[in-house]
């Protein structure tokens, strides 16, 4: 549904894009996990013909965005960072506004927008103008704006950078109950915990390209930063554990041990076995998978080494 | 190759749409058009309480403050649409910073609709302003002469007037960096009536602004709208001044879109 093969975007000497290729098949989430100035914003722009490559092949529904604009902008939906919303208007007036934009009869577009205003709970401030929404249900009438013209693939950039947990968890949601609905959706994001929860692939995107992809546990097997976190009843028992394992770092003052592992269960069961044959009895374990920190840092590290 | 067929365009239909949102808009931000109405009020009332006395007396003819009001308010007319359209500068400019204005480069739509819908709002608005004005005018002493269908002509006149200056300023809204540039941008339409035969006849004025000022657009065009309501003398300013309109509207149109499909 969508394909990016060796896109560059540079402004002025400062390089942005430099060679990102992506995949996106139909029907699925695909996230790109990036810190601040990765570029994701940009990837979004172009492909959402907002701005234009200096090289590179992008193609999202089957058309070049670069020849045939009209067309992707046809099948395409953006909801980004900043709020797209007519904050003078209400909620409805501003669904009614994408519903007339989309050619909708007024019987069709009444219909669509009680519905849209219903499935993201904003049929009590409908009448409300848009300023006096919280963030959260900003961001819901932004996404329910971009769903007024039932696109086929739909840009989200930073969906719910902003929120609070409970705006992001509602926001999570609805992006769930949208793929069982069969759109494509391309998200981007700072936040690994989103891409995990929310996408089928994740590509890491870093320097301009793309560092790694894959599923989010895939990744987050592939990098060091994870490890198990052993606490011991008392320090006895913590040298113990640490003569047998050889490789974990101490904490003495809390009696605790941090072996690293890649939190698989195959890892975990190893480690067990080790403890449990030398009878060594643990208080508590932990598992701990890596943020996005320890895989940004582990990836870009990797990039530059390989260098 | 896609065979599938795009979804036409809709210009008028999406221009319809775009007109209705700024007319909303409006609505609920009556400030602005209730500043904009002020000034020219303010003016008017400057100009014939205030100066009108002496600058009467100095009218070919003389005939003191009555004959400066009829003298002045054509002027003060051309002026409520200039701050009209200084009014669309800003608004533009603050539309451009609103995120629905990128919504809007995103979607299927007839992109010039987000232009002409603030024309067309401002063109209603001007219609708005001007109406008011002239009452306010008439009621401090103005007196046209003007039958029915001069009083038509008129007002054709300052569609068209408002019509050119409008996209000039769409485009001043769009070229703007800042809202406060725009609202600066447009101060030379305020300034250029006086510079011209609005407030004093340009034969009292030193030669080379009396050059410049018979030379500027302001002139025929405040000439034509004093001779339709009136009755002085029109001559050929009502087609320099159509002229006029039409190379200003002309450069703001392309300006304009030019600007709005640069990438932001």
């Amino acid at each position: 549904m969508i394909t990016v093969t060796g896109l560059r975007k540079s402004f002025g000497d400062q390089v942005v894009l430099d060679g990102l290729d992506l995949n996106v098949p139909g029907g699925t989430v695909f996230a790109l996990l990036g810190a601040n100035g990765a570029g994701k914003t940009t990837t979004v722009k172009i492909l959402s013909t907002l701005l234009s490559a200096d090289a590179g092949d992008v193609r999202v529904a089957g058309h070049d965005v670069a020849r045939e604009p009209d067309a992707v902008r046809a099948a395409i939906g953006v909801t980004g960072q900043f709020s797209a919303v007519d904050k003078l208007l209400t909620g409805a007036e501003n669904l009614r506004l994408m519903a007339d934009l989309h050619q909708l009869s007024k019987a069709e577009g009444r219909k669509r927008t009680g519905r849209l205003l219903e499935q993201f709970d904003l049929t009590d401030a409908a009448k409300k103008p848009a300023s006096t929404y919280s963030g959260g249900m900003q961001r819901r009438l932004d996404l329910a704006m971009t769903l007024v013209g039932s696109p086929q693939v739909i840009f989200l950039d930073e969906p719910t950078t902003g929120l609070d947990p409970r705006g992001r968890r509602d926001m999570w949601q609805i992006v769930r109950d949208l793929v069982a609905d069969g759109v494509t959706i391309l998200l981007t994001t700072q936040y690994l915990d989103e891409a995990d929860e929310l996408a089928d692939r994740i590509a890491v995107l870093g320097q301009g390209r793309v560092i790694a992809e894959g599923t989010a546990e895939e990744l987050k097997r592939r990098i060091p930063g994870g490890h198990v976190r052993l606490r011991f009843a008392d320090p006895e028992r913590l040298d113990a554990a640490l003569s047998v394992l050889g490789d974990a770092s101490r904490d003495t003052d809390a009696l605790a041990l941090r072996v690293p592992s890649d939190g698989s269960l195959h890892a975990l069961k190893t480690l067990i076995d080790r403890l449990d044959a030398q009878a060594i009895v643990v208080d508590e374990l932990s598992v701990h998978t890596p943020d996005l920190d320890d895989v940004f840092l582990a990836l870009t590290d990797q990039k530059v080494a390989t260098r | 190759m896609s065979t599938q067929a795009l979804p036409r365009l809709h210009p008028i239909h999406d221009s319809a749409t775009m007109l209705r949102r700024n007319l909303k808009r409006m609505l609920r931000y009556p400030s602005m058009t209730i500043t904009l109405i002020a000034m020219p009020v303010v003016f008017l009332l400057l100009f014939v309480y205030i100066l009108g006395g002496t600058l009467g007396a100095g009218l070919p003819g003389g005939g003191g403050r009555a004959a400066y009001a009829n003298y002045v308010a054509p002027a003060i007319i051309l002026m409520t649409v200039m701050s009209t359209v200084q009014g669309t500068a800003i608004s533009v400019a603050m539309d451009m910073t609103e995120g629905i204005i990128a919504r809007f480069r995103t979607m299927h739509i007839a992109r010039v609709s987000v232009l002409t819908g603030h024309v067309l709002g401002s063109v209603l608005q001007a219609i708005f302003a001007v109406t008011v004005v002239t009452g306010v005018a008439l009621l401090v002493g103005f007196r046209p002469t003007a039958n029915p269908l001069e009083w038509l002509a008129t007002a054709g006149f300052l569609v068209a007037v408002a019509f050119a200056f409008v996209w000039l300023c769409v485009a001043l809204g769009l070229a703007s960096k800042t809202v406060e540039g725009a609202s600066n941008a447009p101060l030379p339409l305020i300034l250029l009536p006086f510079l011209g035969s609005g407030f004093v006849p340009t034969d009292s004025m030193p030669t080379a602004i009396r050059w410049f000022a018979e030379y500027q657009p302001f002139t025929p065009i405040i000439e034509t709208v004093r001779g339709l309501l009136m009755g002085t003398p029109i001559n050929n300013s009502a087609w320099i001044a159509l002229t006029w309109c039409a190379a200003i509207a002309l450069t703001g149109y392309l300006w304009a879109k030019r600007l709005f499909n640069r990438e932001s």
